[in-house]
């Protein structure tokens, strides 16, 4: 069974701005947070998922997306180094809770900025990590000396998808769906090598967040809106489950920010 | 020029980042030369680059640094170089650099310089406050003058093989007794047009050979034309011009029929006697006692003589400069500016000007042995050309070729 690691959304809101989605003027309905999150952990939990839940902490609203925590590979988690103060505040919460659950803690240097799965997503044989506005490449050099596995980089150029996890999924069957103008043209031509079947996603859509999705097995649970995207999914003989996400979309998050797999894998090998 | 080295490491080459970061080299101006690569055997084994980067400025190169450390390229750190004493007025701490005629650049607090007045065989020193370095010669250094020691933090960046301009000048090219020459020449002559027309300065180093072969008309109608701003010479080359202008004899041989004159052995002794007479070279022209040849012409055009003195000198006349390292010193000072070198019949005055100009400078070497020839060529292969002939129809022809030229634009150079 897949563990997922979810944060409750108690202390959300949008207190800052440090992406293009977010924006004071525009805040969350705290009822509706409530709502579309307790779908998602539904959803998951009935999904043959054991979904733990770290306590939420006041004054650090975006603890809730999980999956910049950082990045679990086996019993090891390499935590987050946020690059903006405003989050560098969850890094030692994340670490602790995950360190009081046995796994071994791989700090990376701290001045290497990492933004755990957000930037860093596994398919086929490698561990694809975005870079540029929140994580430095040279972090995923350290990532692979940690893990021994091979790191595709690819840069990130269109700032609302300012993490590889909101423009990109890999799937199950060794294919991704993504976003291909979310990224440069030799990060393109490199995913491209890599991965065959790839679903490219028109803007629209990518606009609303679908390649932000929570992958198991053949269930896909990403935000409602992603017509032919779900089209062309249930296709290839997957099972997708949308979801109202639009107040987490003001934060410039969706299903799978909110959520860090226990483990992405199991191993690199 | 500014350069710096920087390293990437990681899988740079399953991410393209390599090619990403050459290709954003190549779009922004600059140039790159791989100094080092390690591509990981297997799968998962990183790769290793280093990789020196050049742009035209400071500040493009700062722009495109940024731009690469985004890619994970990281800065190499120059070390410093490291500098010891003088430890007494003309003699070099032990280690010290020696330098070549290349462009050298050395690493003084945080900041690489451009060694100023590249030359061969000289050390560098370094201002007390470490904002200039220059080459200096035994001669110039003073006790406790910083010196540079080792090559830690010293860089050289050779010249460039080849010039948009013109294919004459090719690495080490030589142009023996059997290959016709007439199509080289032509461009020589072009060559020389073209640094005037760009106020660029002509340096001719001449032996004895240009007026004892009959060739000194030629070169007299070079400097008339303004194709030449320096002259470094010997005491040799400037009394048998005297003579042939006085007597029409070079060291008594008769320059027309190619006999010896009668008594025409003491010509030039009378010749010196006349000048040293006159007190100068240039009074004797302004006496009317020389009014045609090389020295002559220089006088009127201006052009700036040096004229060296060996052991073998009779006279000498005067301005010969007889302390050979007050001559060298001279010398010096009168090639900064050169933009090209035309060497003939003279090895031991070649060889003193090519130990003092940076390798940027071009050269053209005539002499009709070929050994001179290959040693000559050999100072400054990158951007030189020799020729194995007799002086006089080489400089018939490259006059030729300069005079067709300038009669088409209806004037001289000035």
């Amino acid at each position: 069974m897949r563990e997922l690691l979810l944060c409750p959304p108690d202390h959300y809101g949008i207190e800052y701005e440090i992406n293009p989605w977010m924006s004071r003027a525009r805040g969350a309905d705290t009822p509706l947070v409530q709502a579309q999150w307790k779908g998602l952990y539904e959803t998951l939990s009935k999904l043959d998922a054991k979904v733990h839940l770290i306590p939420p902490k006041e004054r650090l609203p975006d603890m809730v997306f999980t999956a910049n925590a950082g990045l679990t590979v086996g019993r090891k988690f390499i935590p987050s180094n946020f690059r903006h103060q405003e989050r560098s505040g969850e890094a030692p919460l994340f670490a602790k809770w995950m360190e009081e659950r046995g796994y071994e803690i791989s700090w990376l240097p701290s001045n290497l900025y990492f933004e755990g799965e957000g930037d860093a997503l596994f398919g086929g044989d490698a561990l694809f990590c975005g870079y540029k506005f929140r994580t430095d490449i040279n972090s995923h050099r350290a990532v692979a000396d940690l893990l021994g596995c091979l790191v595709i980089s690819v840069e990130l150029v269109d700032p609302r998808f300012y993490h590889i996890d909101t423009c990109f999924c890999p799937l199950t069957d060794g294919g991704a769906m993504w976003f291909p103008a979310a990224f440069d043209e030799y990060g393109q031509r490199a995913i491209r090598d890599h991965l065959p079947n790839l679903i490219d996603v028109p803007e629209e859509e990518a606009t609303g967040f679908c390649c932000n999705a929570v992958v198991l097995d053949h269930d896909i649970v990403l935000p409602e809106g992603a017509r032919s995207v779900i089209a062309q999914l249930r296709d290839r003989g997957y099972s997708c489950h949308p979801l109202p996400m639009s107040e987490f979309l003001k934060a410039g998050g969706a299903c799978k920010c909110l959520t860090m797999h226990m483990p992405q894998r199991e191993s690199c090998a | 020029m500014s350069s710096e080295t920087v390293e990437l490491r990681g899988h740079i080459i399953d991410s393209l980042i390599l090619p990403k970061v050459l290709d954003e080299i190549l779009t922004r101006g600059a140039e790159f030369t791989i100094a080092e690569i390690r591509i990981g055997q297997n799968r998962v084994d990183q790769s290793y680059a280093r990789i020196d980067v050049s742009s035209a400025s400071n500040d493009a190169l700062g722009d495109l640094l940024l731009r690469l450390r985004q890619h994970g390229a990281e800065v190499v750190e120059r070390k410093e170089v490291q500098l010891a004493p003088a430890p007494a007025d003309g003699v070099f701490p032990e280690d010290f650099y020696v330098t070549t005629n290349q462009q050298t650049f050395a690493q003084i607090g945080g900041k690489e310089l451009a060694v100023e007045s590249p030359m061969m065989d000289s050390a560098i020193v370094v201002n007390r406050d470490g904002r200039t370095a220059r080459s200096v010669k035994f001669y110039e250094v003073r006790k406790g003058d910083d010196v540079v020691v080792g090559q830690q933090g010293i860089r050289v960046q050779a010249a460039e093989r080849e010039t948009s301009h013109t294919s004459v000048f090719n690495f080490n090219n030589q142009i023996s007794s059997e290959t016709p020459k007439t199509a080289i020449i032509r461009e020589l002559a072009g060559e020389f047009q073209r640094i005037r027309k760009e106020h660029g300065q002509i340096l001719v180093v001449a032996g004895p050979a240009v007026v004892h072969t009959g060739a000194g008309a030629y070169l007299e109608s070079l400097i008339t034309h303004g194709y030449v701003q320096r002259l470094f010479t010997g005491n040799g080359l400037a009394v048998y011009d005297v003579e042939s202008a006085l007597y029409g004899t070079s060291l008594g041989v008769n320059l027309e029929h190619g006999a010896l004159s009668d008594a025409g052995h003491v010509n030039h002794m009378r010749a010196i006697n006349r000048i040293r007479e006159a007190g100068g070279i240039a009074e004797a022209v302004e006496q009317k006692i020389l009014t045609r040849g090389i020295m002559h012409a220089c006088v009127r055009q201006g052009v700036d003589i040096v004229l060296s003195g060996s052991i073998r000198d009779d006279g000498p006349i005067p301005g010969v400069t007889t302390d050979a390292v007050e001559a060298q010193r001279i010398m010096r000072e009168k090639v900064r500016d050169v933009a090209l070198v035309l060497m003939m019949g003279s090895m031991l005055h070649s060889i003193a000007v090519l130990n003092m100009v940076p390798a940027t400078v071009k050269i053209v070497c005539v002499d009709i042995d070929p050994r001179v020839v290959n040693r000559l060529t050999s100072y400054q292969p990158f951007q030189a050309v020799g020729l194995v002939t007799d002086v006089k129809p080489f400089l018939r022809e490259l006059t030729e070729n300069i005079e067709a030229s300038a009669g088409a634009n209806g004037a001289a150079v000035a």
